[in-house]
């Protein structure tokens, strides 16, 4: 059980300037600047440090002079899920999350090598991820008659929020309409250019905090709920929709359904209590997808349901409101992932400009996907459970 | 723009990525090299299993034996893949989860069709081609 009476909550959030290429950045120095950016957000130095999680845990608390300290081991916005079980545990008081990526892609005559499994079953079919969730999507549209057209509704929803975000890789680029999608070149059969997330650099931070650390000013941001599917490696098997495990739950195209079942139980809430939805999008089906994993719409309805407007950054579930992984930013393995989690925080705070979604208190923050085997799930909000 | 329609599909035609096969997965290629596609049958619950593994993944018995496929079963998803994931790959090509009959998935690229011809359920069977010196890959193409 936790210690009693301990809550954790998110401190402080910091994005570094995200670029197609950051130019003279390092990966180091863009963990380092987003540590104490978001440090400074959350009101605590460095000093107030006794735990981290990121791709290079170990080498940050030696390097950061952060020892004795808690080190968490998974990634995404499960880091935010550990970091905050930790603390309501008593493991530690103030931890940092932090990831980063610079100057680790440069070959652009490859994707990106983040991409490209190395295993033997799967590198001699030419697969990387467009194509791994190119395998999903078409199922879908065999067995719902999910329309081209509504895979490109996605993509232009999401790429105009995205011209909209000054900090964008691609701000000002807008705005799209579905037909610029298809006009852009083709991919992996059925995603085109535009489906796909764009590869950049950047590096973010999250401070998550003791609620007693915390000066309640500066407004905490509580996980109310989260949840975790995985159904295996990514990139390693084939992507099968109807692959299931052997308690004969939901087949892997409806990968994170258990985890949103079980965040929202948690959080004593209903799909209608959520304002905005910061849903991971590696590519435009994978917003369908989720909608229907997560009961936002029934299965097979996703296609009509963004179609409808639903999806827009004024309709009823708006997504992915900084423009995601297509158009805000898709730096390396992890930072991506984590700021689903800080774009929520930025709306329950009202912090989202031109982007911000009125009255926003329940966040659904989103991972993964099922070209991927997993999805993982984070409710927040601003006030806790 | 938009991809070419029709083109048919072609096998690679040079040292793709492949790592060296292990312990488990060495009969497998070898397989291939013979023109014969293998799998795993369990001896305890017949389960079928691919890629290969130390034991059942569904009764977890260590009793599993090499079995030969017909090589025919139908496209249950599939792509075209126009952006190749390194310069190596030729395009386009077309990455597919094939579902054998023997009652097992595999991922492969299927040749011999057009790009526009590909369909979820066509009716497939393996061609083994020999991508590079002493790489033998096991491809899938429309039945006969």
């Amino acid at each position: 059980m936790p210690a009693k009476g301990r809550k954790a909550a998110i401190a402080g959030v910091y994005n570094t300037r995200q670029g197609r290429r950051l130019e003279g950045e390092t990966t180091r120095r863009l963990i380092v600047e987003a540590v104490l950016g978001a440090l400074d957000d959350a009101g605590l130095t460095l000093d107030d440090v006794d735990g981290i999680t990121s791709e290079q845990t170990a080498s940050l608390i030696y390097d950061l002079r952060l020892g004795p300290a808690w080190q968490g081991s998974t990634f995404g916005v499960g880091m935010v899920t550990e970091a905050v079980a930790a603390i309501e545990y008593g493991l530690a008081e103030v931890v940092v999350l932090v990831a980063a990526q610079a100057q680790e892609y440069r070959d652009h005559a490859a994707t990106a090598p983040w991409t490209r499994p190395e295993n033997e079953f799967v590198a001699p079919w030419g697969m990387f991820t467009a194509a791994e969730f190119a395998l999903i999507a078409r199922r879908h549209m065999e067995v719902y008659g999910t329309t081209r057209e509504q895979l490109s509704v996605v993509a232009a929803t999401i790429r105009n929020n995205g011209s909209d975000n000054p900090e964008a890789v691609y701000a000002g680029r807008g705005p799209f309409t579905p037909h610029d999608i298809t006009a852009s070149r083709m991919i992996a059969d059925p995603f085109h250019l535009l489906d796909c997330a764009t590869t950049s650099e950047g590096g973010c931070a999250l401070v998550i905090a003791n609620v007693e650390r915390i000066d309640a000013a500066r407004r905490p941001i509580y996980v109310l709920g989260s949840g975790a599917d995985l159904n295996g490696p990514s990139y390693q098997h084939p992507p099968a929709w109807d692959l299931t495990g052997r308690r004969g739950l939901d087949p892997n195209g409806m990968v994170g359904r258990h985890a949103a079942d079980v965040a929202f139980a948690h959080a004593g809430l209903s799909r209608d209590d959520v304002d905005v939805l910061e849903l991971y999008d590696p590519f435009s089906f994978e917003i369908i997808r989720q909608l229907e994993a997560f009961r936002f719409c029934p299965d097979g309805e996703g296609g009509p349901f963004v179609a409808d407007g639903h999806i827009a950054i004024t309709g009823s579930h708006p997504v992915t409101t900084d423009g995601g992984t297509m158009s805000f930013s898709h730096a390396g393995t992890n930072p991506q992932m984590m700021q689903r989690a800080i774009r929520g925080v930025q709306q329950i705070r009202g912090e989202a400009g031109d982007l911000q979604v009125p009255h926003t208190h329940v966040a659904l923050c989103s991972n993964g996907g099922a070209g991927a085997l997993f999805t993982t799930v984070l409710l927040l909000g601003d006030e806790p459970r | 723009m938009t991809a070419d329609t029709g083109l048919t599909l072609a096998a690679q035609r040079a040292a793709v990525p492949h790592a060296t096969p292990g312990r488990l997965t060495a009969p497998f290629w070898q397989g291939c090299a013979e023109q014969s596609l293998l799998f795993q049958r369990c001896a305890a619950c017949s389960a079928a299993g691919f890629p290969p593994a130390e034991h059942c993944r569904q009764c977890l018995s260590t009793d599993l034996g090499w079995e030969h496929s017909r090589g025919r079963g139908l496209v249950y998803s599939w792509t075209v893949v126009y952006r190749a994931a390194t310069p190596v790959f030729e395009t386009p090509y077309a990455p597919a989860i094939v579902a054998l009959d023997e009652g097992y998935q595999m991922l492969t690229n299927i040749i011999g069709a057009a790009t526009d011809a590909l369909r979820v359920g066509m009716a497939v069977q393996v061609d083994f081609v020999e991508v590079s010196t002493g790489l033998w890959l096991p491809y899938f193409r429309p039945a006969e």
